[in-house]
């Protein structure tokens, strides 16, 4: 029997209860899934399994919603230089919200500072080769926290150099488009740090929290969502599958439900 | 110093398709079984669970119930002249951890290879002469037939409920289904399931074109149904989370809902999570295996003795056990000589993307194993003479899912971001469709696994390399496939379309299929295959290996109904080296 409190129409605890329930959860789940931890954990060993199953009944392994608010990982300075790049990624239009508007300046925040900003589950070992082949993927020992930390200094200094002393945030729209667009193709030219690194790092992160379930802080009101017309976590399309080539008419919903649940 | 730990009968390494079928089996006969599993225990209420399931960030992009490559990756290169690198980040492919395996996040394309798959060098050879064989090349027949394997289709097909519409049965053609297939003994477990709009299109374009399409067999089942073993299943309800995900709805066909429940209830199995198996253990005589070590979360060691090993890890895994375990000849492209390691293969796909005027495809409604496929350019079912290559592909019209971070297509020539491409995505969603050939590699001599000389895992082992490239036949066979499912995406009434040619270097870093095969192959030579006809390692005749390793190439399907047809044809043979211990297989 559950104490804690739900919210109403998800079956789901509160995020702060939800967190806490999660910390413990999410130092056993990444113990169990990190092999680095074999030599340094004490008190978790194998798990024998026999004849009876090793769960209890609601023992799920929800994540912890994203509340929004501040950051994490970004200086202000960055967290505005990021807004300002992904506004020109996704911008806000006649279409509906961009990904500034959507919160993925806050999505990339709460993500750098879980597993994926250090590379936590990746092969990191060295030697790191300075002639990777274009086929090999990803050689680089830098993590994301490090790519955005280095790349938005890099980007802001060449800015201050090549635009009259200016930051990324006080250039003109076309000004930026044009930048983006030399760090896209790798031509223009930081001191000390790929640009097309910290666009592809940007890029690749903007299209994840533009369209990721809102429960990690971006696609805001499911804006990434509505404009394609993707209707989320509903996970029963049984009535699609029964009208061909009509439109789907239900709003979308999301693992916390939907933001309409919770106004009255 | 490992430490000793009670004998037990059987151990088997990986707890996933071939490992918890074999548990089971072997349990259920009265046998100690234990398995041995590096990844966590999970279940569909607690890891698949709906509340927290369909999360594509988590799940699909990143890697949540994924082999984590800090624990085990590979190094990978194109060709023995470059310097193989570590796969840091999954890409092409993603293999599974844990109970389940990738039994877990598999789409449940379930097939057949078709009868002359299984012959296809003595095949070819007596058809178009030895000049269609490519350079390099390393085909094989294998040593069983599709006769000797369906019984064992049978098996798995029923086992894991498989939906679909038989073509063949005792060699009566059934209107509806696969005219190329080989003989079944009966029709598929359950129905078909529903298709969408694209599907009509493309079974009605085909129909027109003279080609026979028919339902792609599918382990997201269509109705409720309860297998051999107890099991119970619930309909699909193309929630379009299949591939990279768990399936909360017990519909996708995996150890999880077609095996785990039986098999936990038997009292002499058990089964160890989190131990990784470091090494199946010799005899001194090298001939026989006196169990395996392995290594717990503490960093413990044990030896777990047993007088039957099974390896039934992920088919690369396997391969890399076999090699660090010093069972069998590791292979050397330099003299041609050795087998373990030879012949790995892969698959192409290739294809073509249809633009429409006006539709509703709703890709979000979808299923791992939805789609209407045909077979009419797969294998030797068409004259390869104009063509001068070896092998084929099974082209498809499916939608598997319509998850946004990965599937916003836009038409080539659309900028990457901004207002434009914003406008692109919405208006293309609904009216993009796919025609997919997913098409065989043949094994060379240069496409070979390996130790890595360089980089180890954490436990200090070497990784495995991974050396391997398309060659021209694929590349020729793919790009021949691309312009064939053009002329269907044409033909089914699209506004513009774009052929997806095979690329080549093959390129580690955009998905393209967990479908590695071979490796640890089974032949009728020892000097060319590193088990016999049964799945039973020539050296040591206590070791059987399962799993898509055994391929001596692969065919123009997913491996998943043919990995399961080869466990439980190995079962049998199993049964009989209980009775009566030794090489099943005289050299």
């Amino acid at each position: 029997m559950r104490t804690d409190r739900e919210l109403p129409g998800t079956g789901r605890t509160p995020p702060q209860a939800a967190k806490s329930k999660h910390s413990g959860h999410l130092t056993r789940r990444s113990l169990l899934a990190s092999a680095a931890l074999l030599i340094m954990t004490s008190g978790v060993s194998a798990r024998a399994v026999t004849k009876v199953l090793p769960w209890q009944p609601n023992d799920a392994y929800p994540v912890p919603p994203v509340i929004p608010g501040g950051y994490l990982f970004f200086t202000p300075a960055e967290a505005a230089t990021v807004d300002a790049i992904v506004d020109r990624l996704i911008p806000t239009d006649d279409l509906g919200p961009g990904a500034r508007d959507a919160g993925v300046t806050t999505f990339i925040d709460r993500q750098l500072t879980g597993p994926y900003g250090g590379h936590d589950w990746l092969y990191m070992q060295g030697p790191f080769s300075s002639t990777p082949l274009p086929t090999q993927g990803l050689q680089s020992p830098l993590v994301p926290r490090q790519q955005y930390r280095l790349g938005l200094a890099a980007l802001e200094s060449y800015c201050k150099a090549n635009f009259g002393g200016k930051s990324f945030v006080q250039l003109s729209g076309d000004e930026k488009d044009k930048l983006l667009g030399g760090m896209e193709k790798g031509d223009v030219k930081f001191d000390n740090f790929s640009s097309r690194m910290l666009f592809n790092a940007v890029y690749a992160n903007t299209m994840e929290g533009f369209f990721a379930d809102p429960i990690y802080g971006g696609n805001r009101d499911m804006a990434g969502w509505k404009l394609i017309g993707f209707p989320g976590a509903r996970y029963d399309f049984r009535d699609v599958m029964a009208k061909p080539n009509q439109a789907y008419m239900l709003p979308p919903v999301g693992l916390q439900g939907r933001p309409a649940w919770g106004e009255n | 110093m490992a430490r000793r730990l009670p004998r037990k009968d059987v151990v088997v390494v990986g707890l996933g398709w071939t490992g918890s079928i074999l548990a089971l089996e072997l349990a259920s006969s009265g046998l100690d079984v234990v398995a041995i599993e590096r990844g966590p225990w999970r279940d569909t209420a607690s890891d698949f669970n709906i509340g927290t399931a369909p999360d594509e960030l988590r799940y699909a992009v990143r890697h949540d119930v994924f082999l984590r490559p800090k624990q085990e990756t590979l190094t990978m290169r194109n060709n023995p002249s470059q310097a193989a690198l570590p796969i840091r980040k999954w890409g092409s492919f993603l293999p599974g951890n844990g109970v389940g395996g990738a039994g877990v996040h598999w789409n449940g394309q379930t097939w057949r290879f078709l009868p002359d798959d299984f012959r296809i060098r003595t095949h070819m050879i007596e058809r178009y002469g030895e000049g269609i064989m490519p350079e390099g090349n390393h085909i094989q027949d294998w040593p069983v037939s599709y006769e000797d394997l369906e019984p064992y289709y049978d098996r798995f097909e029923y086992v894991a409920g498989i939906s679909g519409k038989a073509g063949n049965i005792k060699g009566s053609k059934q209107p509806g289904g696969n005219p190329f297939e080989g003989a079944r003994e009966r029709d598929y477990p359950t129905p078909p399931m529903t298709q969408g709009y694209a599907q009509t299109l493309f079974t009605k374009a085909a129909g027109d074109l003279g080609l026979h399409p028919f339902p792609r067999p599918s382990a997201n089942i269509s109705v409720a149904y309860t297998n051999p073993y107890g099991c119970s299943m619930a309909p699909c309800t193309y929630c379009g989370f299949c591939e990279r995900f768990g399936c909360s709805n017990y519909s996708k066909a995996s150890p999880q809902t077609c095996v785990l429940p039986a098999l936990i209830r038997e009292p002499s199995f058990e089964a160890r999570t989190d131990s990784e198996v470091t090494k199946v253990n010799l005899a001194k005589d090298g001939k026989t295996a006196t169990g395996v070590t392995y290594v717990d979360l503490n960093g413990e060691e044990w030896e777990q003795p047993a007088d039957l090993v099974l390896v039934c890890a992920y088919s690369l895994f396997n391969v890399r056990l076999l090699l660090l375990s010093g069972i069998g000849k590791p292979y050397d492209p330099a003299t041609g000589e050795g087998v373990v390691g030879r012949n790995y293969a892969y698959q192409t796909g290739s294809g073509s993307t249809a633009f429409f005027e006006d539709a509703k495809f709703n890709p979000f409604a979808a299923a791992g194993s939805l789609g209407v496929a045909l077979d009419d350019y797969n294998s030797d079912n068409f004259d390869h003479g104009p063509h001068g290559f070896v092998g084929g592909a099974s082209i498809t019209s499916a939608y598997t899912n319509g998850r946004p971070i990965q599937y916003h297509p836009v038409p080539r020539g659309t900028p990457t971001w901004g207002s434009q491409w914003k406008k692109a995505v919405k208006e293309t969603y609904q009216r993009v469709t796919n025609v997919g050939a997913q098409g065989s590699v043949m094994s060379y001599r240069n496409n070979y696994l390996d130790l890595d000389p360089t980089y180890k895992d954490p436990l200090g082992r070497p990784l495995m390399r991974m050396t391997f490239d398309y060659q021209d036949n694929e590349k020729k066979m793919a790009n021949w496939m691309a312009d064939r499912c053009d002329e269907i995406a044409k033909a089914m009434g699209a506004k513009t379309t774009q052929v997806n040619r095979l690329n080549v270097p093959w390129n580690v870093v955009p998905y393209q299929t967990t479908h590695n095969t071979g490796g640890a192959i089974m032949g009728s030579d020892p000097k060319t295959s590193v088990l016999n006809r049964y799945l039973q390692s020539w050296d040591v005749s206590n070791v059987f290996v399962m799993g898509a390793s055994a391929f001596p190439q692969n065919a123009g399907y997913n491996p998943t109904g043919t990995v399961g047809a080869l466990t439980y044809w190995s079962l049998d043979a199993i049964k009989k080296y209980l009775k009566s211990p030794g090489p099943l297989v005289q050299t």
